[in-house]
């Protein structure tokens, strides 16, 4: 498995001199400049819709799988719980701050709201996790989705608090420098940009101990135990880093949808997240980002393409679907796998005459 | 390695424990449903003890280990370790006191390094195990993991994912994990199982080159490295210990000799 980041897997063996040295610009392979700098530059080369409604939306929906892959990549745990950790974020927003249900909002300032919301909801989670750690594999799946469908069924039917079907709709992002962060270019620059952090922290903690237990417990949690390492513990702070992520996704998804309701936090989302992360790879980091972008193209234009080969724009789902199936049937461990064996491939050596195809491929995905 | 453990805490924890027992077990059974895999087991091994357990397939000693870790709890009976009843503890904190133990069949990170796995163990023993920090030069627990490794002869595949070793290799790995930190007892269930003699030849150097204080119980099924690396011998059977002596004495016992060697087993 390559669950070690080739990129990072020099900070352990060079014996660097600090622990950001692992960080310095001259280690970073080419591909992630060319990706970096294309991110950046991405507001000149389309248009505000691509911009706010494909890769804004992607972005946040790669944070929440993201939060999903670490879990699920580095602790061996699934957690379809994640989605309506992001939701909690996303109504405790609306609750505490502004909306246009002004008898439930309270209306407080964004700085005393955000933080709240992220509290509540990284405890939603974690609480999801306390509960759900204690079982292994298929166990696991099944109590974070009885959780998320509690929670789904619970928001639909309280008015008091969750304003019940319809939710909660004007929540907007605050004023700040004089920006209207609801402009699409702002937008998509401040979810560049807690999409990097969210990135970058997962890459960095999984080479820290506390990831690199966590892969520990992942392979084997009973010689985990044996070395001294609380396995409960770590999976359960495992749910808290996760469930923070999936909560700072939360508040940006209700900043672009400018609404909160059920169906945000519903069984089908739920399960998207987890086809997302599937689709894009579980192995690393990235491929949760990978799937979100094949995710929303796939749902953006799923549409227009099924009417302009005569069929019913009804019926996109169906080829989402088999997208999807695709995927999975020729590469079970998602895009991430195919790349990775077209990259070994191009560096195997020929089996006549031992020599490499390619000498310089491989410093990175 | 001695920079793993604070000094303070190994102090108080020696000094109040000097006399005792490294492991003591009373009136210790374990039964699944009616089955009873050992039954009133009482041992005691002194600290810097080293001591083999022998008995044929089925004879309760991986059980044994398994009460003593924690792995499972025994059914009745009291475990103290350096005279404490830990007969209670989840295995974590037993390791977190000084015990460790390596397993019949490798339980290993294949997912990562030689390195990576060593560094674990090496942190799992120490502070700082949620750390979000990376380890950097001056980790401490990244130097005694790269001594550990070579220790066991590991040194050409430390940055070699764990999937990819040699059976034998790992058999190696396994005692590197055993030996982080600061053990005080450790327990090796089969460490020779399957191993080619002149690895077999490097176990004994490494067990017999342990430092004084750090004393073992190992299960083995191969009387030669068996009663080379140990000082005194407890033989099980069906879940009993019903023998205990010195190598010499085991070995020459014809009711050792029948139950255990077949029979027909004469020494030359």
């Amino acid at each position: 498995m390559a669950v070690t980041e080739d990129v990072t897997s020099g900070p352990i063996n060079d014996r660097q001199q600090h622990w950001w040295s692992g960080l310095s610009l001259s280690s970073i392979p080419a591909p992630y400049w060319f990706v970096g700098v294309l991110m950046i530059l991405l507001p000149v080369l389309v248009g505000p819709f691509m911009l706010f409604q494909v890769f804004g939306w992607a972005l946040i929906l790669g944070m929440i799988a993201l939060s999903l892959m670490f879990l699920g990549g580095y602790g061996g745990m699934v957690s379809l719980v994640q989605m309506s950790v992001a939701a909690c974020a996303a109504y405790m927003l609306a609750i505490f701050g502004d909306s246009a249900i002004t008898q439930i909002s309270l209306g407080w300032p964004w700085w005393i709201a955000i933080p709240i919301a992220l509290i509540i909801a990284t405890g939603f989670g974690t609480l999801s996790g306390a509960l759900a750690v204690r079982t292994e594999g298929i166990y696991t799946i099944m109590i974070t989705l009885a959780i998320a469908s509690a929670f789904f069924y619970f928001t639909r039917q309280n008015y008091v608090l969750f304003n019940g079907f319809s939710g909660f709709n004007g929540v907007k992002p605050p004023q700040l420098f004089g920006v209207d962060w609801r402009q699409p270019i702002p937008f998509y620059y401040l979810t560049l940009f807690w999409a990097a952090v969210a990135y970058l922290s997962v890459l960095y903690v999984s080479r820290a101990p506390f990831g690199l237990a966590l892969q520990g417990v992942r392979d084997n949690a009973r010689r985990m135990e044996a070395l001294g390492y609380n396995v409960t513990a770590h999976r359960i702070a495992a749910f808290v880093f996760a469930s923070f992520i999936a909560a700072v996704a939360g508040i940006l998804l209700v900043w672009l949808n400018g609404q909160v309701s059920p169906g945000t936090a519903g069984i089908g989302p739920a399960i998207d997240v987890l086809i997302i992360a599937v689709i894009g790879g579980l192995s690393r980091p990235v491929g949760p980002f990978i799937g979100a972008v094949i995710y929303v193209l796939l749902r953006t234009f799923a549409l227009d393409f099924m009417v302009s080969i005569g069929l019913s724009g009804e019926r996109f789902q169906l080829l989402v679907g088999l997208v999807f199936l695709a995927i999975v049937f020729w590469s079970p461990d998602g895009i991430l796998g195919l790349w990775e064996r077209w990259r070994n491939r191009m560096n195997a050596t020929d089996k006549l005459t031992g020599e490499a195809h390619n000498k310089d491929g491989g410093s990175g995905p | 390695m001695n920079a793993i453990a604070s000094p303070s805490t190994m102090a108080s924890r020696l000094s109040g424990t000097g006399t005792a027992n490294a492991l003591e077990l009373r009136g210790v059974s374990k039964f699944f449903g009616a089955l009873a895999a050992m039954q009133d087991i009482t041992l005691t091994v002194k600290p810097g003890e080293r001591r083999a357990v022998l008995g044929s397939n089925g004879a309760g000693k991986t059980t044994l280990f398994n009460c003593i870790t924690g792995d499972f709890l025994p059914t009745s009976g009291v475990v103290r370790m350096f005279g404490e009843d830990v007969t209670k503890f989840p295995p974590h904190d037993r390791i977190r006191r000084g015990l460790r133990r390596t397993y019949q069949i490798s339980l290993l990170f294949g997912g990562l390094t030689v390195i990576d796995n060593v560094y674990l163990a090496c942190r799992g023993v120490s502070r700082n195990r949620f750390s979000l920090i990376r380890p950097g030069r001056s980790d401490a627990l990244m130097h005694s993991a790269a001594d550990l490794i070579d220790a066991v002869h590991l040194g050409e595949v430390r940055d070699t994912l764990v999937s990819a070793l040699s059976y034998g290799q790992q058999r190696q790995l396994e005692i590197a994990l055993a030996l982080a930190g600061a053990p005080r007892f450790i327990l090796f269930d089969e460490p020779a199982a399957g191993l080619s003699p002149a690895e077999r030849g490097d176990l004994i150097e490494i067990l017999n080159n342990l430092p004084g204080h750090m004393g073992y119980i190992i299960i083995e099924h191969d009387m030669d490295v068996a009663l080379r690396v140990s000082e005194s011998v407890s033989m099980m059977h069906n879940g009993r210990i019903f023998k205990e002596g010195k190598p010499e004495e085991i070995e020459a016992d014809p009711e050792v000799q029948e139950l255990y060697l077949g029979g027909g087993f004469t020494h030359g």
